[in-house]
């Protein structure tokens, strides 16, 4: 039976702290945190993020169908945003990459695609809104992956329902910074019929009562019916799992994918888990974890698990700097030229180091990046083999702070760093403290979007620290 | 390899230099008439007499029209070179071997950078279609890495090494206080110095070269030719320029304490040069300090000092303009300013200066006279980053061997 085989979250490492926000603007703050995507992050590579660490955990051998990818933040029009995903994941040209746009259903439709095949699906997305708005200190930004397949299944698809509707409740011109939202009485009244609907279509589907559910995870933009919604299915309230409000915000499309990841991180076998999207009409699906589960947890590196990553965040950031981010706040520029944006051709020619951060290794061992035709020591050609880096750990040999270049949130922290088992690469630092970089640090590789020119993303890699290194 | 120079076979009869700074008021153009025409008056001669051209130009022109448009040169060859930083010099090294190898009996070799115009501060490079995955680092960035490596290989701990970065900036401070060409013309103090506000790692502005404007040109002949023109020619004893395989970037084992390129370029200057103690046997050197690490590193690349000791020699003054190896006595990139095409040829002005006398009030003692027994002087000139980059080194003397 088909199912989930694998699964990761990526939560973003800074928090916009309410309060910051409430005395940024004189108001009466909510409680708690939520999280932001850092300035070099959008929704793809957020997605690439969250892939990485569900790929960790399938077998080599797993070759998926194609890879789904569903946000309603997309960097692209036109252009197919999963394309840099599977780029970035180094997966095979046979292999499909879709996207799922626009509006926050579109994650279910990615989910619905890649289970009816052994395919991944990413959901992703950033959240905010007009200063001051519940959008913005309620939104978070985070993204996850599922991998589904056959064998090793650790939590099986068993039923789904679902109930679609026309109504006005949230929208967005394409182009606006925010969404805007129907008095929210209405949406709570229209949705609430819905919500009865499909979950019971996916009960008798699965020949199933509320009573047998472990787990239940209910997610929409539309707080007062997601928070109606346990009750009209007849749920148990202590299934109810962490909506994280308070430590992440609501991440939209990808809210549902996060929740599931963090249940996922520490169900037993052999629990049902029920999946409640509240998204223009409702969609449920309900999961059975199996015996696999357990070993699947304990090959998980447990600095990655949902939980641990929101312990990892970075506190202090200040709303100044998430307007700036978030394109709310224009702010002076460095006196330097903006970079050029990058070039169709060499980005084709080179995409298996730009995207896959691939390597070449000569007969000695030697490792050249970006990839190298002739060899240092002996001057042969095309004596090489393509290495992947991207998974590797790395050590900083060597350092600067640059508060000269450009950049949308400087000063850019520049680092000489040594893969382990070879290879030399000068990248920036992302997610960190430029006064607590040290010689001898460890750091891993994480996918960026390094700057926005004539419209074209520049995603490449950065390294940032490691910082609950297991490994 | 083979590199046989050409020791004692052309020589330097002429040499003009414009101010280098902000000139708001001048363009390309008026900045290469000035240094030519100076050039031509200190040889004597007329742009008539002059057989070819060779233009050094990073960024402010393309082709030799950018030469003969200006001078309104009538149908003689102008080359044009770039070599990042080190271009004014490559335009000077294929001058020569132009007139070495008989082509032709005189030629101008002119280098010239209008950096202000640009807008931004710092250098301004415009880079080939890219992936967009390069490093986008600025200048003292890269350099800026030579200062922790130094200081961790060494055992010098942080305030020491800020100490001799400071005191590098502050002696060809002193020294530009003492040249009327120069793009800061005041001493300033270390406090001042060290105080700066940073722009990349541990170096201040203090610690940057000067972004400006110039022009310089020489007028180079056979040595036999030489007296007709003059009675004090100064004579080309080295020509050395090195690309390397800018492997420091890719390599682990190296660990920015030194620049390779100049290691060989030196000493492949010193061996076409017969020069076998540079530190004794130069009565001065003109240095490429873009930064002040640079210099630092490169006073053990040249062979000033032994490894490991530069930071101490730089401290006791050792290179001061009356120390025991003058370095940068016109103030250097540091104050003289760095108009990229024109420096390397700057720096030849300085060694043409002192070697004839004619520094005044920061003539070097015992250099440029008579009677002196050191007669030689050594440019050094580089472009690129640490472990990436193209060394040039030149040795001149006022006497032939």
């Amino acid at each position: 039976m088909t199912g989930i085989i694998s699964y990761g979250a990526y939560i973003p490492y800074w928090r916009l702290q309410r309060s910051t926000l409430a005395s940024a603007l004189g108001s009466n703050g909510a409680k708690g945190a939520r999280a932001v995507a850092s300035f070099d992050e959008d929704t793809t590579s957020m997605g690439v993020e969250a892939s990485r660490i569900a790929l960790r955990g399938v077998s080599e051998k797993y070759s998926p169908q194609s890879l789904w990818f569903a946000t309603a933040e997309p960097g692209y029009l036109d252009k197919t945003n999963a394309n840099a995903i599977h780029a970035a994941l180094s997966l095979d040209s046979s292999v499909n990459a879709f996207d799922c746009l626009g509006s926050v259903r579109s994650g279910i439709a990615a989910v619905h695609a890649a289970a009816s095949g052994n395919s991944i699906a990413v959901l992703s997305d950033i959240r905010t809104g007009l200063p001051g708005g519940s959008d913005e200190s309620m939104g978070g930004d985070g993204a996850a992956a599922l991998c589904f397949g056959t064998e090793n299944v650790i939590a099986e698809f068993i039923s789904t329902g679902t109930a679609t509707s026309e109504f006005v409740d949230r929208w967005r011109t394409p182009g606006d910074q925010a969404s805007k939202q129907w008095e929210e009485r209405f949406g709570e009244y229209a949705y609430a019929p819905l919500v009865e609907v499909a979950f019971n279509e996916a009960l008798k589907k699965a020949n199933l009562t509320a009573a047998d559910v472990s787990h239940s995870i209910f997610s929409g933009l539309h707080t007062r019916a997601v928070k109606a919604a346990p009750k009209s299915c007849g749920i148990n309230l202590d299934t109810l799992r962490d909506d994280f409000a308070a430590t992440l915000g609501n991440s939209g499309t990808a809210h549902w994918g996060v929740m599931l990841a963090n249940v996922l991180d520490t169900a037993q076998p052999n629990e049902v888990i029920a999946i409640v999207v509240l998204a223009d009409g409702v969609n449920v699906i309900l999961l059975r974890t199996t015996e696999a589960l357990s070993a699947h947890q304990k090959q998980q590196d447990i600095s990655l698990t949902v939980q641990a990553q929101i312990a990892a965040g970075r506190n202090d950031l200040s709303y100044a700097q998430f307007l700036t981010w978030r394109g709310f706040l224009h702010r002076e520029p460095p006196r330097r030229p903006e970079p050029d944006r990058p070039a169709g051709p060499p980005s084709l020619r080179t995409a298996a180091w730009k995207y896959g951060l691939y390597g070449s290794r000569d007969e000695s061992g030697f490792i050249y990046l970006p990839p190298a035709r002739v060899s240092l020591q002996s001057g042969s050609i095309d004596k090489m083999e393509m290495v992947r880096m991207a998974d590797i750990r790395a050590t900083i040999a060597t350092y600067t702070v640059d508060h000269l270049a450009f950049s949308m949130s400087p000063p850019v922290v520049a680092a000489v760093i040594d893969f382990d088992g070879g290879g030399r690469f000068q990248c920036e630092l992302t997610d960190v403290d430029p006064a607590s970089v040290k010689i001898g640090d460890r750091v891993e590789m994480s996918f960026r979007k390094l700057f926005t020119q004539d419209g074209i993303h520049n995603y490449f890699w950065k390294a940032k620290p490691v910082r609950t290194g297991l490994k | 390899m083979a590199s046989h120079g050409i020791r004692d076979k052309v020589a330097i009869i002429g040499m003009g230099c414009t101010n280098f700074g902000e000139h708001w008021n001048k363009s390309t153009d008026d900045l290469l008439i000035d240094s030519s025409s100076a050039a031509l008056a200190s040889a004597g001669i007329a742009l008539d007499d002059v057989d070819a051209f060779w233009l050094g130009t990073m960024g402010s022109g393309l082709s030799g029209l950018t030469l003969s448009r200006p001078l309104k040169i009538q149908h003689k060859p102008v080359t044009h070179v770039e070599n990042y930083c080190a271009t004014g010099s490559e335009a000077f090294r294929n001058a020569c071997y132009a007139v070495a190898s008989g082509a032709y009996d005189v030629v101008m070799a002119i280098g010239v950078e209008k950096l202000k115009d640009s807008g931004y501060s710092g250098l301004v490079v415009s880079a080939p279609a890219s992936d967009g995955t390069q490093a986008t680092v600025t200048a003292p960035a890269s350099f800026s890495l030579l200062a922790p490596a130094y200081a961790n290989k060494y055992g010098v701990d942080e305030a020491e090494l800020k100490d001799v970065l400071t005191r590098i900036a502050w002696k060809n401070h002193r020294n530009g206080a003492l040249n009327s060409r120069a793009q800061f013309k005041k001493e300033v103090s270390k406090e001042t110095i060290a105080a700066s506000p940073l722009i990349a790692g541990q170096l201040g502005i203090f610690d940057c070269s000067g972004v400006s404007d110039g022009s310089a040109a020489a007028i180079i002949v056979r040595v036999e030719d030489a007296h007709k023109y003059t009675d004090r020619p100064i004579y080309v004893k080295a020509l050395s320029f090195v690309a390397g395989p800018a492997a420091g970037p890719i390599d682990p084992s190296y660990d920015y304490t030194t620049f390779d390129e100049v290691v060989h370029s030196a000493n492949d200057a010193y061996k076409q040069a017969g020069i076998t103690d540079p530190r004794a046997e130069l009565a001065m050197a003109e240095v490429h300090d873009c930064f002040t690490p640079t210099e630092l590193v490169l006073m053990e690349d040249l062979g000033f000092a032994e490894r490991g000791t530069a930071w101490k020699e730089v401290l006791a003054g050792t290179y001061d303009l009356d120390g025991e190896l003058p370095v940068n006595p016109d103030g250097g990139l540091k104050s003289f300013g760095h108009p990229i095409g024109a420096s390397g040829l700057r720096m030849l002005f300085e060694c043409w200066t002192q070697l004839r006398g004619e520094a005044g009030a920061r003539q070097i003692p015992g250099v440029g006279q008579k009677d002196s027994v050191k007669t030689k002087a050594l440019t050094h000139n580089l472009g690129g980053a640490p472990g990436a980059c193209v060394s040039f080194v030149s040795v001149v003397g006022s006497e032939l061997d």
